[in-house]
């Protein structure tokens, strides 16, 4: 099937490259000519490059007809926002620490918490998934979720990222960003929403670890992709841009085709919803479905490595900062805010799981503390730059308690065999995260309050009952809508090939029975 | 002749190969085991899941020597591998029927 995929994208990319001159550029981006030849955007700029242009090719002109022309083009066509080379630089190092969060540092936090026999599995599933997610992201998947469709999918204009850029010509598509007049080229949103798709995806992976088959691993997650995450992002996060919003007349329209979450006024900075929810509930869909691994409960399922378990959770903080700060899109005030929020928290979060496990079961673990900081982390992402110090000391402290429930009591309670928590840490921490969001989004809190007004980019708040409910939507339309398909997805891939290893090989260990290989000898 | 085989605690096995040199004992051989006593296990909690370990892991030593060096062996090991704490061990000798060094194929006691 990889090999299908890969053929795939191979024929499609060279077939739309061909095509992809041809097309205009989307109504949402404005295009820079050869940005990387010219300083940055400014109407004395503009104004000598077209007047040199025109000199060029009318050659014999007039001094006179050529000042007219000019004025002419720069009337037709105002000067195009040119990306800022600090951003661009910001969000390709945020991109690739997000690729670090997943490779290797999922990885091998998901990795040390499984036993020996099953460790390469693991580091398997998420190092193929990654590849895989990032692979349907480039041909359908950026499409689907952040370009102009109905309110739940979006359509298919950049299939195979035709109109992104046409490389031949120099000429790239800009992507807009939170503020007015600041862009980066879109390759560059889609490179950083790509590793957001697949580290959610990669994500799932633990909760139906050391049973489940490497082929339905990749069944499920083309599907759950698909018809999860996709509409997901694009219901939360897809909208029209600050700079389609110039007049007070075009609100409503313009409103109206973005996506359905972010038209109630949803906020979710980094995804909450998106991406930790998302993955959580996906998850625990599959270890009901899967069902519990043999001996669970009743033999001792131990993590074999916890060191590599502490290396993972601590490349993934270094690596959320991209996940968080990077979700600003730009280097400014947003993006500081979020990585201070991202630090803070998650420092927070490693204390009250520490001294909460110390007080309730006896002992502060290691792996308590890496929990710890996952659970800050996860339950500061939709918070990153949507609240101030007081949110980040709150949601930390809480993260910790909360999750350390999640992953004991709550976890009795469900009675599934969570391998690796991914309910407890992902979507417990998510929801609590999406939910305090809203409580500390509030200027009376500490919180930047959010931008009420889009023309004037004013910001303000309405209140922390209704921003609380409006959260609380936008949580219960992610549990449903990813549970749901995820269900689907996990008895599609269940009829085509079966999700559960067999008895033998779950007790030999999957590594040696579905990749030939072991992760130690001797 | 006799075999002494001792379950000692891990950490005292140099002061028990000490000990054994000092009274001229000629050479051991040494096993990592795990096994249960009246020294109980630990539980382990990883998470939500909290596992028992009921098998502790401990140094097995057997020495071949003359019988005439039996109570000096016992005792050297029973002082050196002394911690006064529970879970110290046990000591457990066998009458030794032959012994052949495999170079020389010398037997019994010169080849101890």
């Amino acid at each position: 099937m990889k090999k299908l995929i890969a053929l795939v994208a191979l024929l499609g990319a060279v077939t739309f490259g061909a095509v992809g001159t041809a097309l205009a550029q989307q109504s949402v981006d404005t295009t820079t000519p050869n940005p990387t030849a010219k300083p940055p955007a400014s109407a004395a700029t503009t104004t000598t490059t077209v007047t040199e242009t025109i000199k060029v090719d009318a050659k014999a002109g007039t001094v006179t007809e050529t000042v007219k022309v000019e004025e002419k083009k720069e009337e037709a066509k105002p000067s195009a926002p040119t990306p800022n080379k600090g951003d661009v630089a910001w969000m390709l190092v945020c991109t690739a620490l997000v690729i670090m969060m997943s490779v290797p540092a999922l990885a091998l936090f998901y990795g040390g918490m499984v036993r020996a026999k099953n460790m390469l599995s693991v580091l398997m599933q998420v190092f193929v998934t990654f590849s895989l997610i990032v692979v349907l992201w480039c041909i359908y998947g950026y499409s689907l979720a952040f370009t102009e469709g109905n309110s739940f999918f979006g359509g298919f204009d950049r299939l195979f990222l035709s109109g992104a850029l046409d490389a031949g010509k120099g000429e790239f598509a800009m992507a807009a960003t939170f503020s007015k007049g600041v862009v980066i080229p879109e390759i560059v949103f889609i490179a950083f929403q790509a590793t957001f798709a697949a580290i959610t995806c990669c994500l799932i992976v633990g909760a139906f670890a050391e049973r489940i088959k490497f082929s339905a691993v990749l069944i499920f997650m083309v599907i759950w992709f698909t018809f999860a995450y996709a509409p997901i992002a694009h219901m939360v996060w897809f909208w029209m841009g600050p700079d389609a919003y110039t007049d007070p007349k075009l609100v409503d329209g313009l409103n109206a085709k973005a996506g359905m979450i972010w038209q109630w006024g949803a906020l979710d900075f980094a995804g909450g919803t998106v991406v930790h929810i998302n993955a959580g509930v996906a998850g625990l869909v599959g270890a009901y479905l899967a069902g519990k691994r043999i001996g669970f409960g009743k033999e001792a399922m131990s993590p074999h490595n916890l060191p590599l378990t502490m290396i993972g959770a601590a490349l993934l903080w270094v690596g959320w900062f991209g996940f968080n700060a990077g979700s600003a899109l730009e280097a400014g005030n947003s993006a500081a805010l979020a990585f201070i929020n991202t630090f803070l928290a998650t420092a927070c979060a490693v204390l009250s799981w520490s001294f909460g496990e110390w007080l309730f079961k006896g002992k502060p673990s290691m792996l308590g503390a890496a929990s710890g900081a996952v659970a800050g982390l996860v339950a500061i992402t939709p918070a990153a730059g949507n609240v101030g110090i007081p949110g980040a000391f709150v949601i930390g402290l809480a993260a910790g308690l909360v999750c350390l429930w999640g992953v004991n009591g709550l976890k009795r309670m469900l009675g599934a065999d969570d391998t690796l928590d991914v309910f407890g840490v992902h979507a417990v921490g998510g929801i609590l995260g999406a939910l305090l969001t809203g409580v500390f989004n509030a200027p009376s809190l500490g919180g930047p309050g959010f931008v009420t007004d889009w023309v004037t980019a004013a910001t303000g708040f309405t209140s922390i009952g209704e921003q609380l409910w409006v959260q609380f939507k936008a949580v219960l339309v992610t549990v449903i809508w990813t549970g749901v398909v995820a269900f689907i997805a996990y008895k599609i891939a269940d009829m085509i090939v079966g999700l559960r290893v067999s008895e033998e090989e779950e007790r030999e260990g999957l590594d040696v029975n579905y990749h030939g290989e072991a992760a130690y000898h001797g | 002749m006799k075999l002494v085989t001792a379950i000692i605690k891990p950490f005292k096995l140099d002061e028990v190969r000490e000990a054994l040199s000092a009274i001229g004992v000629q050479g051991i051989t040494v096993t990592e085991v795990k096994g249960f006593g009246r020294q109980k296990g630990h539980t382990e909690l990883y998470r939500g899941a909290e596992y028992v370990v009921d098998f502790l892991p401990k140094v097995k030593i057997e020495a071949a020597i003359k019988s005439d060096m039996l109570e000096q062996v016992i005792e050297a090991i029973e002082k050196s591998a002394n911690t006064g704490k529970i879970g110290d061990g046990k000591i457990f000798v066998f009458e030794l029927e032959q012994v052949v060094r495999i170079r020389t194929g010398e037997t019994g006691a010169e080849a101890l």
